[in-house]
């Protein structure tokens, strides 16, 4: 035990720096005071936020670009309330970040004191595990236990409520007597009965294809599921978070699943005889009515939270385990699958329906967002970590910035929180410095937490912007047009200046008005130091096809309508 | 349908709402919880009686497994189980009256615990059924209050066996073999 006495504040930062952190996010307050005192003293870089979404936003994007555990830090009260929604966020989509939050003194608690606030208890079901710190004693303990669940199992946010007090008063630092306790046994090795019927499955079906989700990224598994799919030759639709976990130029890549997902991945996926489901959890938004999902499919299910395991689909292969783990485990025991007539069916299905609208649509004089997208990836060489916001950017990102790298897409899924990607690609440009980050977002999202260009500014971290300006709340927009005979309640939506607001702010912008405007602009913000605000006037009625409509039956999705022709080549 | 699940948790301030909250969270209703000290130190253990049909039975005892502080989940709804609950039953009773109500308490082995000159109070513990039983042989001279504890439930024999597999009934300890129990995630 280290003799000499430290503050609660100080034991913070210790035990954050031997934890690993460089950079924490967050905004001071009365209760957290002492902890921002002693922060002087360590080696750790703060980023002042201007708002404390924004700061788990930011440790949300820190933890998804690097894999490290992002930390957030806010003061009691409405600092710690402001916060709710970045852990929301950072839940569903299983990121790992702590939170830590000032809360008045130990006397104070339950008195309705001046920013007082219940936070663990209002947190209890958005976070994996909370405490509520009030003794120096307690915070080494709680802060190793935390970093401990935050990034093992299924990885996900962790709050720790420290009174002022606890702060102040001193004691000793333990180290070693606060690691963290373990309250279960650790995670076996897979089934090998289960991974036996999984495999003879495999080597059994006629048309089989791979679903692979989040959790190749979160377990690192996209060395291996890449092996996977190199000796099996199987077919591989993502979700989502899934997309970077295998490249999208990957010739066994179909490419995304679900609602917007590109028609014949969805056709494939309901034509198959077995699914294969990597770190993915069957979400309503990836299998539309679960009723005539994959009729004909058995279903092995892959997951490291046994929770998942037949929560919304049937499996008949549930295997409880590390993803890596189980990949690893079938490896030796794989052989290239025989399903040529079902690669030929799907490639039939691709013709027929093939790609992307976007060379079809016609370039008159309206910039469409597809256009945007595509040459924003075109210019960026596939190259940048893009951050996107909630909404129709979201999905025409998906559809048309082609991933290579797993995570290189970083977007809120499962709470699809809008306002989340400028502050998440601030953080993941304070994590891979190096890297070019780019914040794709709707004019909607953007104008939620706008305030964190200042952050960007004051740090100096360099955030390029694409607005997908289109003047509407573009998905609700869309709704409205199919399912609420076009009456756009409290859809349109004003926008301010965006190249004045730059200014403002002392950044370059530019407004985009026409297709052949759009890569000249892109290459000058990628050329321009700082951040660049890039604001693209978009077709504003535009919708995001394919469509399958919420709780339909996922082949019967809405098309681009004619006279559209759709071809097969690539643009 | 009614799921009886056994959980022993560590003895942590809150953490009968984190189970409460969990259950809640998750679209299910907590038909009785009874929580107490066990023979282990720091560690208590509840009867959670829960609404769940049969496939939400594995998912919430996953859920429940998530809870850092829960140690152990035994699913006890298909497996021979004792299950008590003790209520208190103040009724009114008069001098005209009390030996007719004393011979039900005899026939329902329950005890009179307090006479007073207008009301028992009297004492049962057995299954639900026999104690909404005597409720309501003693419903006609009037119930002036009750107070039941909810289901305590603790399956019958040393251990059990499910799939061939011991079942053990106690918090894991930190045996690395023990097979029965998930781990965190």
């Amino acid at each position: 035990m280290d003799a000499k006495q430290m503050t609660g504040a100080e034991i913070l930062w210790e035990c954050l720096v031997r934890e690993g952190v460089t950079d924490v996010f967050g905004y001071p307050g009365g209760a957290i005071l002492p902890a921002y005192d002693a922060m002087l003293r360590f080696p750790i870089r703060h980023i002042l936020v201007r708002h404390e979404q924004g700061a788990t936003h930011m440790a949300d994007g820190y933890a998804r670009a690097s894999g490290k555990v992002g930390v957030a830090v806010a003061t009691s009260g409405p600092g710690a309330t402001n916060m709710v929604t970045g852990i929301a966020t950072a839940m569903m989509d299983s990121s790992p970040i702590v939170c830590i939050t000032g809360q008045v003194g130990s006397k104070l608690i339950g008195s309705d004191a001046f920013q007082e606030t219940d936070i663990t208890g209002i947190t209890l079901p958005i976070t994996k595990h909370n405490y509520l710190v009030t003794r120096p004693e307690d915070v080494a303990p709680a802060v190793r236990e935390a970093f401990h669940l935050a990034r093992t199992g299924r990885p996900g946010p962790v709050l720790i409520d420290i009174t002022k007090d606890a702060q102040q008063r001193s004691c000793a630092l333990d180290w070693e007597g606060a690691a963290p306790a373990q309250h279960k046994p650790p995670l076996p090795p897979p089934d090998a009965a289960l991974c036996g019927r999984a495999l003879e499955l495999i080597a059994a079906a006629q048309r089989p294809v791979v679903l692979a989700g989040h959790g190749v990224m979160l377990g690192d598994a996209t060395r291996d599921l890449q092996d996977f799919i190199s000796r099996t030759g199987l077919p591989v639709a993502v979700t989502l978070l899934g997309i970077g976990g295998l490249p999208a130029s990957h010739p066994r890549n179909l490419g995304m699943m679900g609602m917007h997902g590109e028609a014949w991945v969805n056709t494939a996926i309901q034509e198959s005889d077995l699914l294969i489901a990597l770190g993915m959890r069957f979400d309503d938004r990836v299998t539309g009515n679960l009723k005539t999902y994959a009729p004909q499919a058995k279903k092995i299910h892959v997951d490291i939270d046994a929770a998942e395991i037949g929560k919304n689909v049937p499996v008949d292969v549930g295997i409880v385990a590390d993803l890596k783990d189980v990949l690893q485990a079938w490896q030796p025991k794989l052989t290239r699958c025989d399903i040529g007539r079902w690669i030929a069916r799907i490639d039939e299905l691709k013709g027929d329906s093939a790609v992307r609208d976007i060379q079809n649509l016609p370039d008159d004089g309206h910039l469409y967002a597809a256009h945007v997208i595509h040459d924003l990836w075109r210019a960026t060489h596939g190259n940048a970590v893009v951050v996107t916001d909630v909404g129709q950017h979201q999905m025409w990102e998906a559809q048309y910035y082609k991933h290579e790298t797993p995570r290189s897409l970083i977007t809120s899924g499962g709470l699809g929180t809008m306002g989340f990607a400028l502050p998440a690609a601030i953080g993941a440009k304070v994590a891979c410095p190096d890297a070019e980050v780019w914040a794709v977002v709707g004019d909607g999202g953007f104008q939620m937490t706008m305030a964190e260009l200042a952050t960007a500014v004051q740090e100096q971290l360099a955030v390029k912007v694409a607005i997908v300006n289109n003047g509407y709340l573009g998905m609700v927009r869309q709704w409205q047009e199919f399912f609420y005979d076009g009456r756009y309640a409290a859809t349109p939506l004003l926008s301010p200046d965006y190249v004045k607001l730059a200014e403002a702010y002392g950044l370059a912008a530019r407004a985009i008005t026409t297709r052949a405007d759009v890569t000249p602009s892109v290459e000058a913000a990628r050329r321009t130091k700082g951040t660049v605000i890039l604001d693209f006037r978009v077709e504003q009625e535009d919708s995001v096809y394919p469509m399958v409509p919420a709780g339909a039956d996922l082949h019967q999705m809405i098309r681009r309508p004619s006279p559209i022709v759709e071809t097969g080549a690539d643009a | 349908m009614q799921t009886t699940f056994v959980v022993h948790v560590e003895d942590r301030p809150g953490v009968l709402n984190r189970v409460a909250s969990l259950v809640r969270r998750r679209g299910f209703n907590i038909e009785s919880v009874t929580v107490g000290r066990t023979e282990m130190t720091g560690m208590s253990r509840m009867t959670l009686v829960v609404d769940a049909d049969e496939a939400a039975r594995p998912r919430l005892k996953a859920h429940l497994y998530k809870l850092v502080h829960v140690r152990r989940v035994c699913d006890l709804t298909d497996v021979p189980a004792v299950t008590r609950d003790l209520a208190m039953i103040k009724v009114a009773a008069d001098p005209s009256s009390r030996a007719e109500i004393m011979q039900l308490v005899d026939v329902f082995r329950a005890r009179v615990v307090d006479v007073a000159p207008e009301s028992l109070v009297i004492e049962i513990t057995g299954t639900e059924e026999k104690v909404d039983g005597l409720l309501d042989m003693l419903r006609p001279y009037g119930i002036l209050e009750t107070a039941r504890t909810g289901r305590v439930t603790m399956a019958r024999g040393a251990v059990a066996r499910q799939n061939g597999v011991r079942q053990p009934r106690q918090p894991w300890t930190g045996a690395a073999d023990d097979a029965n129990v998930a781990w965190s995630v």
